[in-house]
């Protein structure tokens, strides 16, 4: 046996998923990236299939195939299943597989969330699909406007399925954009510099930081929704002083800048393979990079887009048409980047390629006809026409679809090990491309003579006929193509000629990780030298495997990988990862039965099971650090760095950081809604006198402010190795936090909230209930510190997790005197209260 | 390519024949804000589509061009001409261009104050699944159904009872939507005497397809005796 076939053994050892039904507990990100991207294509192929429904239906006039009930759940589910089930999974799936063998770690930086957020988006999607077959799937359209959306229009459980079946799944996409951002700034190889990085590591970086801030403000818009048909507490009820046009921006919000969240991992495939099928590395990086990043921040800025024909203010719709046409221009700066790239490279034209040219002829028709309808008196004419739909599935289908489908033929020689048939894919391909330009091309001359949007059938003569039935003829014609690429993809795994070491040539570091990849990637974490370690350093093939890089041992039966720098990707300190771990399973199968038993309105159930979700979260955390289970002291410590709970900057206060900032944008989007209330709804009325009682709120927040004053200091002479009275300081922490919560739950309690009644008590409820989750998630987790202390998993050698904890007190801290003020006393300082 | 050909063809062929007619085409305007959109329209379309297939040829032709003899400053010079002429200075220009041209028609639609005169008041509120018409200062209450005089700008003042709508006469201009507990209002106009179709674009049900409506345009003359003749019987 080989050095390296013997290290190779040793490695898998530590790194194998469990045998049998144990593989459920994987927690390794190839595992759990190959379940993201598979499940993703199912929900794909089910998507798909309520859209040849719709075709089916819309083929000729007055048809009755499906009643109008049916049709519009199929519409609802298609674009459901489509955007939350299929395009945002499957890219991040694609993102878990795909960015640790980029930047040359061993995993994602915590790999249980990656277990986690996959079971929560198993299970949230087969909730929301099961209402399909059971016929109560949600049928009010896949934004849910409201009032349609609410209990008087949708009084069956539709609607429900929705907000809690796709709430469920959003947690799943907020754990991978946490887990990316920090993967990607603390786990780099050493060498790897940000301007080394492989460019798409740049797109995921800023995609994942869209989700980070985009997904709360829907998050936010689902919990008030779905307590207004549950509890009837009336935020976008106009007759209670609530809006319904809330619920657009809160939807738009995160609506917009999830289009750009699913385009631009898309675009980074095209940056990535460009380079690779030209031999050239990328014409302008640097451009690109900026490029994306100013995307990423005009995104958030041209929701209302969406809305001009709400009514909103002129002023108001300048400025988003304004917006929504500047995004062209960093658009335009990499499609000139790409076409500079193929003028000065070489082409080989293979299949991948050509899936990016359709991407380019597709994407570029759907961004001008974008532009198109930025431009306002425009849009007030074609708005929810046909237009519009033929509009979005050139920009989501041409920007998305086509760069994955050109992706996954390019990565499926590393995933299996084996090429798939260029003959098939070709077919595939010319079929997927026709198809949808005879469907969707046509679609822009419906919209402009005058069909709207999501109507189930339509009378013969209007004009409408003949272009209905092509778009039909087309969609079928997609179908075809797309069977024909899931039989080459299905009959490779079997059939496909063994693919050679890097068949592309290409520069980047996961051809490195074996074909198809070793569970744990690298035996040896090489130093990376320029931005294509694989064309600089094309021994890296050889001597990663052969164990002659970076931290190889492996006898202690720990996962590492290395932590760096976020700038310079030097190397700080050794990242323990866990192991295979039935946490994540379990923790998200209590979630689904509080989301199944908030279905069915058991109430007692869905608390029983919320509180045993947040035990086995808790264990989940206990697990960390110094505990038996993760690297206790006397263990034998790496050689390269210190493990990173001996430290006191490790990824998990990283984790946190870039958590609070998503939870921050929720806080943010509850404020807007509040003022947005208050300038805009109808019948908003601030109450006679205050409801409730500003000294008790006094009282309270005077004990948060010690307890997190206390903390932050123990905190201090822990990091200076002062540890003689940590867990009395603790403990001291934990009874002023829980003196603070006592008064703010008493407040709650007292107060005469009237939550039914009117919109602006229901926020104020809202507002209260969000400070004392996280009031109580500190002191809990302060709680469980102390006893850490006694037990000896945090101590002076092991200062990691108060330091992580840290800012949860600061957040609880910034937001409860963010509440007084500006929802409490600022209505005061109005004079009305 | 030639399936594509035939394609094109065929759709150009169905579109010729049933022409950009109809009675819900935005490509046949009736109205002075219809008519302002349509220039716009072409003008883009023409715009977009001579940007496009710009690109397309460039795309080809950088393909089939296959020179590596460049040096890294020539690839220099390149990237720059190319990302700031085609990244930055095309769409700036044509995003100015449009904004120039485009703006003054979203502005002239805005139901602003007249020269002279007023527009006339017409009163719409939306229902599950149909309209209530109304005039300010009648009795007249009409289902679906809406007489107005030509060439008189006409402020709709719409609502909703229940959810959303949105109200959109193709052929005479723009839509707004119809939200409960706000009022929007849409200036549309007529230039000829007759029938117009209208319908609720924004999804609001199972009704949602059959919740149509006309409007009856008159000539100044024969909307006067419409109004004597309606406000007659609703006052009997």
């Amino acid at each position: 046996m080989t050095e390296s076939q013997t290290l190779h053994q040793r490695f898998m050892k530590v790194w194998s998923n469990l045998p049998g039904w144990g593989t459920l507990a994987a927690v390794n990100h190839t595992t759990v990236g190959r379940r993201f991207m598979v499940t993703g294509a199912i929900f794909f192929l089910i998507g798909g299939l309520l859209a040849l429904l719709i075709r089916t239906q819309l083929a000729l006039p007055d048809q009755e195939i499906l009643n109008p009930d049916l049709y519009s759940q199929v519409f609802t589910m298609h674009g459901t299943v489509m955007m939350f089930l299929f395009a945002i999974p499957i890219l991040e799936g694609a993102a878990v597989y795909l960015i640790p063998k980029m930047i040359g770690a061993r995993d994602l930086i915590f790999p249980r969330l990656s277990a986690f957020g996959y079971y929560c988006y198993l299970f949230g999607g087969i909730i929301v699909l099961s209402s399909l077959f059971m016929g109560i799937a949600p049928s009010a359209g896949w934004f849910m406007y409201t009032p349609l959306s609410s209990a008087d229009y949708s009084p069956g459980p539709g609607s429900d399925f929705w907000l809690l079946g796709i709430t469920f799944v959003e947690i799943s996409s907020v754990s991978a954009g946490i887990e990316l951002v920090v993967a990607i700034l603390r786990s780099r190889t050493p060498g790897m510099t940000l301007s080394k990085m492989p460019i798409l590591c740049w797109y995921i970086l800023v995609t994942a930081f869209m989700i980070v801030f985009g997904f709360p403000p829907l998050i936010l818009g689902s919990i008030l929704l779905e307590l207004e048909r549950a509890a009837g507490m009336p935020f976008f009820d106009v007759a209670a002083g609530g809006d319904p046009i809330l619920w657009q921006h809160l939807f738009w919000l995160f609506g917009h800048p999830e289009v750009y969240i699913i385009f631009l991992p898309a675009a980074g495939i095209v940056s990535t393979l460009l380079p690779v099928f030209t031999g050239r590395p990328i014409v302008g990086y640097r451009w690109i990079v900026m490029a994306v990043i100013l995307t990423g921040f005009i995104s958030f800025g041209l929701w209302a887009h969406h809305m001009f024909t709400v009514g909103i203010p002129g002023m108001a719709q300048a400025f988003f048409s304004l917006a929504s046409m500047l995004v062209a221009i960093p658009t335009a700066i990499q499609v000139f980047a790409w076409l500079a790239t193929l003028w000065v490279g070489r082409v080989v034209f293979s299949l991948p390629m050509l899936w990016v040219f359709g991407f380019l002829f597709v994407f570029v028709l759907g961004g001008l006809t974008g532009v198109m309808l930025a431009l306002v008196p425009f849009n007030w004419q074609v708005h929810d026409t046909h237009f519009v739909v033929a509009h979005l599935h050139y920009v989501l289908i041409g920007g998305m679809l086509f760069p994955l489908i050109g992706g996954l033929y390019y990565w499926l020689p590393l995933i299996s090990g084996r090429m798939s048939s260029e003959r098939l894919g070709r077919w595939g391909f010319w079929l997927v491309f026709i198809g949808f330009n005879a469907t969707f091309f046509l679609m822009h001359l419906t919209g402009l003579l005058g069909m709207p949007r999501r109507v189930y059938t339509f009378s013969e003569g209007v004009g409408w006929d003949g272009l209905n039935l092509l778009s039909s003829v087309g969609s079928f014609i997609i179908a075809a193509g797309v069977a024909i690429i899931i039989i080459d993809v299905v009959l490779h795994f079997r059939f496909g000629r063994k693919a050679p070491d890097n068949p592309w040539n290409a520069d980047t570091l996961e051809w490195a990780a074996g074909m198809p990849p070793r569970m744990y990637n690298f035996a040896s974490l090489p130093e990376i030298k320029s931005r294509h370690p694989l064309w600089d350093q094309p021994e890296l093939m050889k001597t990663i495997p052969a164990g002659e890089h970076g931290l190889t041992q492996i006898e202690h039966g720990r996962r590492e990988t290395f932590g760096s720098d976020p700038v310079t990707g030097k190397l700080k300190e050794v990242m323990l990862l866990p192991t295979n771990s039935w946490l994540p399973l379990i923790a998200a199968s209590f979630l689904a039965v509080v989301c199944v038993s908030l279905l069915v309105r058991s109430y007692s159930i869905a608390v029983v099971a919320a509180v045993l979700a947040a035990i086995v979260l808790f264990r989940w955390s206990w697990e960390n650090g110094g505990h038996p289970k993760a690297a206790p002291l006397g263990d034998k410590e790496p050689e390269e760095a210190l493990l990173h709970s001996r430290t006191t900057d490790g990824s998990g206060l990283w984790g946190m950081v870039v958590t609070l900032l998503a939870d921050g944008a929720l806080y943010l989007a509850l404020l807007f809604g509040w003022l947005y209330l208050w300038a805009v709804a109808p019948n908003w009325t601030l109450p006679e006198e205050l409801v409730i009682s500003l000294p008790a709120m006094a009282l309270s927040g005077l004990f948060l402010t010690g307890a997190t004053w206390w903390f932050a200091g123990s905190v201090k002479k822990l990091k200076r190795g002062n540890v003689a009275r940590l867990q009395e300081e603790f403990w001291i922490v934990t009874l002023l936090g829980a003196i603070h919560l006592g008064v703010l739950i008493a407040i709650i309690v007292t107060s005469p909230l009237k939550v039914t009644e009117t919109a602006h008590d229901a926020v104020l409820f809202v507002m209260l209930a969000f400070l004392i989750f996280h009031s109580g998630l500190s002191v809990i987790a302060t709680a469980l510190q102390a006893l850490r202390v006694r037990y000896g998993y945090v101590s002076e050698r092991l200062p990691y997790e108060p330091v992580v904890l840290k800012p949860l007190w600061l957040f609880s801290l910034a937001i409860f005197w963010c509440s007084v003020a500006s929802f409490l006393l600022l209505p005061m300082a109005w004079g009305v209260a | 390519m030639r399936i594509r050909i035939a394609g094109v063809t065929v759709a150009a062929t169905s579109l010729l024949i049933s022409g950009c007619s109809g009675p819900f085409s935005t490509l046949d305007p009736a109205g002075p804000a219809a008519r302002s959109v349509l220039p716009l329209t072409w003008t883009m379309v023409s715009v977009a589509l001579a940007i496009f297939f710009g690109l397309i040829l460039l795309w080809l032709y950088a393909i089939r061009r296959n020179r590596q003899d460049l040096s890294d400053e020539d690839a220099q010079r390149l990237q720059n001409k190319w990302i700031i002429g085609g990244g930055i200075v095309l769409p700036t220009v044509a995003l100015a261009l449009l904004l120039l041209f485009g703006a003054p028609v979203g502005h002239k639609m805005l139901p602003l104050p007249l020269d002279e005169g007023e527009a006339m008041r017409v009163d719409v509120k939306a229902y599950q699944w149909f309209w209530r018409i109304s005039y300010p200062d009648t009795s007249i209450q009409l289902v679906d159904e809406i007489h107005i005089p030509i060439n008189t700008p006409i402020d709709f003042h719409i609502t909703s009872q229940d959810v959303i709508h949105s109200f959109w006469l193709p052929r005479l201009g723009g839509k707004i939507d119809a939200i409960p507990g706000h009022t929007n209002v849409l200036r549309l106009e007529a230039d000829e005497a007759g029938e117009y179709r209208g319908l609720c674009t924004e999804y609001c049900g199972q009704g949602h397809t059959i919740m149509q409506f006309k409007v009856i345009a008159h000539s100044a003359e024969d909307f006067e005796q419409w109004l004597q003749k309606e406000g007659g019987q609703n006052n009997d």
